[in-house]
């Protein structure tokens, strides 16, 4: 079966070719098969199978992507809109300020 | 290192390290049955450090995994009959994934507990085995600069590590894609189920309570009639959103989960308008039924809604789009359902 895809034009992931070194590692990470090879340069293939994991940005080494990565997770925006700490894992905050006190039961 | 599936000690040039096997025993079963349902699914560790797999050497290669106990007995079980160093991170007890979105998977840990293991003098090469998905968490160029250790990332799965060994750490375009197929979608139902059931049992009662009162025969009667059919309507909203949903997933039309769960609370009411009447005989209303077909598909909405959390393959961006308009339908659906249903209990 093909992939199951969510909500179109909705992500917020941004490839910069011009910044791109060819190395592949956004291809590699992907969960989804964003982006693919073509005649010796990456190219954004895919978009709206991206899930906004930020596997690709993370490990671009000339910061050719940006994504505002981010859990998917209904729970979790309730909670974070409620100021819950809440059930779930996923939070919402980018990873940067993550607490690490933050108390959380799910995943 | 006391722990029940360490079953000796190896000497290594960094000092003793604990050896685990792959074979999995029931306490292993038994634990992976009860985190899938929620029990004690947060407090499921492994000590984070270095194990040996087999009886490994300075060549054997190092992989690395999260300590949530279902995590780590993946990768062992995986590696049946092989000899493997196995560097477990402190994720706070979270699996691969989530613990990379979070940060916890992530280049600063990895760097931290690759220097606390000594892992330099216990292996002659300088390479570590991520699973894929750790990926949002660790950067591998950092590890490198960091360390001088290489970060080849796996398969997304732990089972396909033979083959990816075998193949020189080479992935298959499909080892690298994560897919939602129906096995993963039923083992994460139980989850949803027992979340939703620590609300259900406080309300089913007050439902059933409440159609006892009002106009008609008496409280009994009522209850058996009205609260009855209320506590059925639930049941189907439970099994629609949280059950039949995920089920389904691929073949619901639409892609916003809550259309989906809408559709098939839609479906679940007229279910049950058809088996209260025809098999249970129960005295139902017309405005008692619309009240449930107002009912039913809203809270079929949120719950379907919230497995966006389960899936694999939602974006947050996706999914506050979705919420923009599926969290008001479900408040209007539930509130317009409520007052339908207690018109039709005590106003008519």
């Amino acid at each position: 079966m093909k992939n199951m895809v969510y909500l179109k034009d909705v992500v917020t992931l941004q490839f910069n070719e011009g910044q791109c070194s060819g190395c592949g590692m956004c291809m590699v990470v992907c969960p989804h098969a964003v982006f693919g090879m073509n005649s010796g340069r990456v190219q954004m293939e895919n978009k709206d199978d991206c899930m906004e994991c930020g596997a690709c940005s993370m490990n671009c080494p000339t910061g050719a992507i940006s994504v505002q990565s981010g859990v998917g997770c209904a729970a979790a925006v309730i909670n974070s809109a409620l100021g819950r700490e809440g059930s779930c894992c996923c939070v919402i905050e980018s990873k940067n300020d993550s607490s690490p006190g933050k108390n959380t039961t799910c995943c | 290192m006391n722990q029940p599936f360490v079953t000796g000690f190896v000497q290594t040039p960094a000092g003793i390290v604990p050896k685990i096997s792959s074979d999995l025993h029931w306490p292993d079963h038994w634990g992976t049955i009860k985190a899938r349902w929620g029990v004690g699914r947060m407090h499921y560790t492994v000590d984070p450090g270095l194990y040996a797999l087999g009886e490994p050497n300075d060549q054997s290669p190092v992989l690395v995994t999260a300590n949530y106990k279902m995590s780590f007995d993946r990768l062992r079980e995986a590696l049946s009959n092989r000899k493997a160093w196995i560097l477990v991170l402190d994720t706070k007890g979270i699996n691969v994934w989530c613990a990379a979105g979070k940060g916890t998977f992530g280049t600063d840990e990895l760097v931290r507990r690759v220097e606390f293991s000594g892992l330099d003098q216990v292996v002659s090469h300088r390479r570590l085995i991520l699973p894929q998905l750790s990926g949002p968490g660790v950067a591998a160029y950092k590890v490198k600069k960091s360390i001088g250790f290489n970060v080849v990332f796996g398969p997304v799965q732990a089972v396909d590590l033979p083959v990816f060994l075998d193949a020189g750490l080479k992935a298959t375009p499909d080892m690298r894609q994560k897919t939602f197929p129906m096995g993963e979608r039923l083992v994460l139902i139980p989850v949803e189920l027992v979340s939703a059931l620590k609300w259900y049992v406080l309300i089913l009662p007050v439902f059933f309570l409440l159609g006892g009162l009002g106009a008609s025969s008496g409280f009994w009667n009522n209850a058996l009639n009205h609260g009855l059919f209320a506590v059925l309507n639930l049941l189907a909203a439970l099994a629609a959103g949280a059950v039949l949903t995920p089920i389904l997933l691929p073949w619901l039309p639409g892609r916003a989960f809550s259309q989906k769960g809408v559709i098939m609370g839609v479906i679940m009411a007229g279910v049950m308008v058809v088996f209260s009447t025809t098999y249970l005989h129960l005295n139902v209303g017309l405005l008692e039924i619309l009240a449930w077909f107002f009912l039913t598909p809203a809270l079929s909405a949120y719950l379907a809604m919230n497995f966006t959390g389960s899936s694999t393959f939602t974006s947050l961006s996706g999914v506050r789009k979705e919420m923009r308009w599926a969290v008001p339908f479900e408040i209007i659906g539930g509130v317009a359902g409520l007052i339908l249903w207690f018109g039709s209990r005590f106003v008519v």
